[in-house]
């Protein structure tokens, strides 16, 4: 029995903490993306409810940030000078764990509602990524292919900071939208919701995933040319010799 | 019309690939060019990534160049026994082109020598075309006959040991020069996506000295078989052939093909190797323009 008090005693400041704590029921629009022949690119809705203990709202304002992130992997980035006349890769770097995909959207922008410190630490925004690069020691050439990367994945789309876009419903509901370009890489990706008050993360949920992936015809051919190369090759021989001489036959008819 | 192809990992406009199939078709029509060296520049101009573009437009230019070995065939213009060694110096061409291609690739300078490649053969080769066919022009103009050309073999050529006859192109050479060349156009085909005929050709006439009655359709007998072997070494090496482009490309090039060798019909050939010759050298200026200037991308990302 005494146990049994001490025990509820030395739980309860963390129960209550975590009563304190509102709770994210975060959600996407889409769990599983299907790469087929039409796929141009997807948007996805990230939504949810913030619910709040005793269900009061707080006074004041609160922001949420959303965040989808790809699969990390290691990367080589690769740099062109001037040489000799012409433009050749002179430099690299090598980065140990780039994201595929990098999509953050919030209520306001990253800098109004966050520290640096705090953006650092949950990996806020597009300069706060961690991406370990190596080799360098050089901290000036370092944060020159650290822009680099970072500048050529947000032009092809893979890397997108968006803020505003976060729709925020009687300090309860939110929605965001994330564009996401056909070039996405496969694999398993993290939705990440974060809500923010007076600077400081009060909660961050990250159990939300979505599958990106091949299907059907896209995936076989995926599949046959990585593992099946020699009979790959062979179709891709016979198709094009079939459709050459096909082509020939028909308008030698005509 | 959009259309996600699953090698290249993006979606593109199918009609746009058909157009640029058949704008090249129409071209390689014309001339009895496999027209990889147009397309393969194109793909990449269109964000296609190079390793990709090359190895599917060589799996095209198999396609496009089927029926006009056929064609030729049946005239009698094919010299199997010269072929035949074409093609084998160009199976170990694109092997020796699939070992230089990794040893580029892991040394990120694939792109640039795959650009340079282009403006140092088209340049040459297609001011080689554009003066001769110069030549003949102002000779019909003039008219006067054209002075023909003399059918000899190059000096290195004869020098080279061990004879053979090639009774249909009418040589007496040594097999070690089309071995050779043969070769050459295998790396030509496994780095670049050409299938060598606009190297082939010149090549055949003025170093081999070949007839020109066989010169056309023995050409297109090795482009067939290296274009082949090369999209089974792509396969097997880089795996970078996507059949998805490589199909909607042959859809417009075959097409476009015939309408060619139809509108050739028409043409007077030396304002045709002018036209060619032109267009090569358009191309070849365009690549090294692109080596000089500022690239829209100083930064590239291969995944390890």
């Amino acid at each position: 029995m005494i146990r049994l008090i001490a025990l509820f005693l030395f739980l309860l400041p963390v129960a209550a903490g975590a009563q304190n704590v509102p709770k994210l029921v975060p959600d996407v629009s889409q769990r599983e993306i299907n790469i087929q022949s039409g796929f141009t690119g997807a948007e996805m809705l990230l939504f949810g409810a913030i619910i709040y203990p005793r269900g009061v709202a707080p006074e004041g304002q609160v922001d949420v940030a959303v965040v989808l992130r790809g699969p990390t992997r290691p990367v080589t980035l690769r740099e062109k000078q001037k040489i000799a006349g012409i433009w050749i890769n002179a430099d690299s770097t090598d980065f140990r764990s780039v994201p595929a995909y990098y999509a953050i959207a919030s209520s306001r922008s990253l800098r109004e509602i966050v520290d640096s410190k705090t953006a650092a630490i949950y990996e806020l925004g597009l300069e706060r990524l961690q991406l370990s690069p190596s080799g360098e020691v050089d901290a000036a050439e370092q944060k020159r292919f650290v822009d680099g990367l970072v500048d050529l994945n947000r032009r092809n789309g893979l890397f997108r900071q968006e803020a505003g876009t976060v729709e925020i419903t009687d300090q309860v509901l939110y929605r965001a939208r994330l564009n996401i370009p056909s070039s996405v890489p496969v694999g398993t990706y993290t939705a990440e919701t974060l809500l923010i008050r007076d600077g400081r993360v009060i909660v961050a949920d990250d159990n939300v995933q979505v599958r990106i992936r091949k299907t059907g015809f896209e995936q076989l051919v995926t599949i046959m040319a990585q593992d099946y190369a020699l009979f790959y090759g062979a179709m891709a021989v016979l198709v094009s010799l079939l459709l050459g001489w096909f082509a020939g036959y028909i308008f030698q008819r005509l | 019309m959009d259309i996600y192809l699953p090698i290249a990992n993006l979606s593109v406009n199918a009609l746009v690939i058909i157009l640029l199939g058949g704008g090249v078709g129409v071209l390689s029509g014309m001339f009895g060019v496999g027209g990889g060296f147009l397309t393969t520049p194109l793909l990449i101009f269109y964000g296609i990534p190079p390793a990709v573009a090359a190895a599917s437009a060589s799996t095209q230019v198999t396609g496009a160049s089927v029926s006009g070995v056929f064609a030729h065939m049946k005239r009698g213009g094919v010299d199997f026994q010269m072929g035949a060694v074409l093609v084998f110096g160009g199976i170990f061409g694109t092997a020796a082109g699939a070992a230089i291609f990794e040893i580029l690739e892991s040394l990120g300078q694939i792109d640039t020598v795959i650009n340079i490649l282009y403006v140092v053969m088209l340049g040459s080769i297609g001011g080689l075309m554009a003066k001769e066919s110069l030549t003949s022009v102002r000779a019909s103009r003039a008219g006067k006959p054209v002075p023909a050309a003399k059918r000899r073999h190059h000096p290195l050529v004869a020098n080279l040991p061990m004879r053979w006859r090639f009774y249909r192109s009418g040589l007496y050479i040594s097999p070690l020069a089309p071995l050779i060349l043969g070769f050459i156009t295998g790396i030509m085909t496994m780095l670049l996506g050409v299938g060598g005929g606009f190297i082939m050709v010149p090549a055949m006439l003025y170093l081999l000295g070949m007839g020109a009655q066989v010169v056309v359709g023995t050409s297109l007998f090795q482009i067939l078989f290296v274009t082949m072997a090369s999209t089974m070494m792509h396969s097997l090496t880089t795996k970078a052939v996507d059949i998805v482009l490589a199909v909607f490309l042959l859809i417009g090039s075959v097409t476009g093909a015939q309408i060619g060798a139809r509108l050739a019909q028409r043409m007077r050939p030396e304002y045709l190797r002018l036209f060619l010759a032109i267009i090569v050298l358009l191309v070849a200026i365009r690549m090294a323009l692109g080596l000089g200037w500022r690239p829209d991308e100083i930064y590239t990302l291969q995944a390890l």
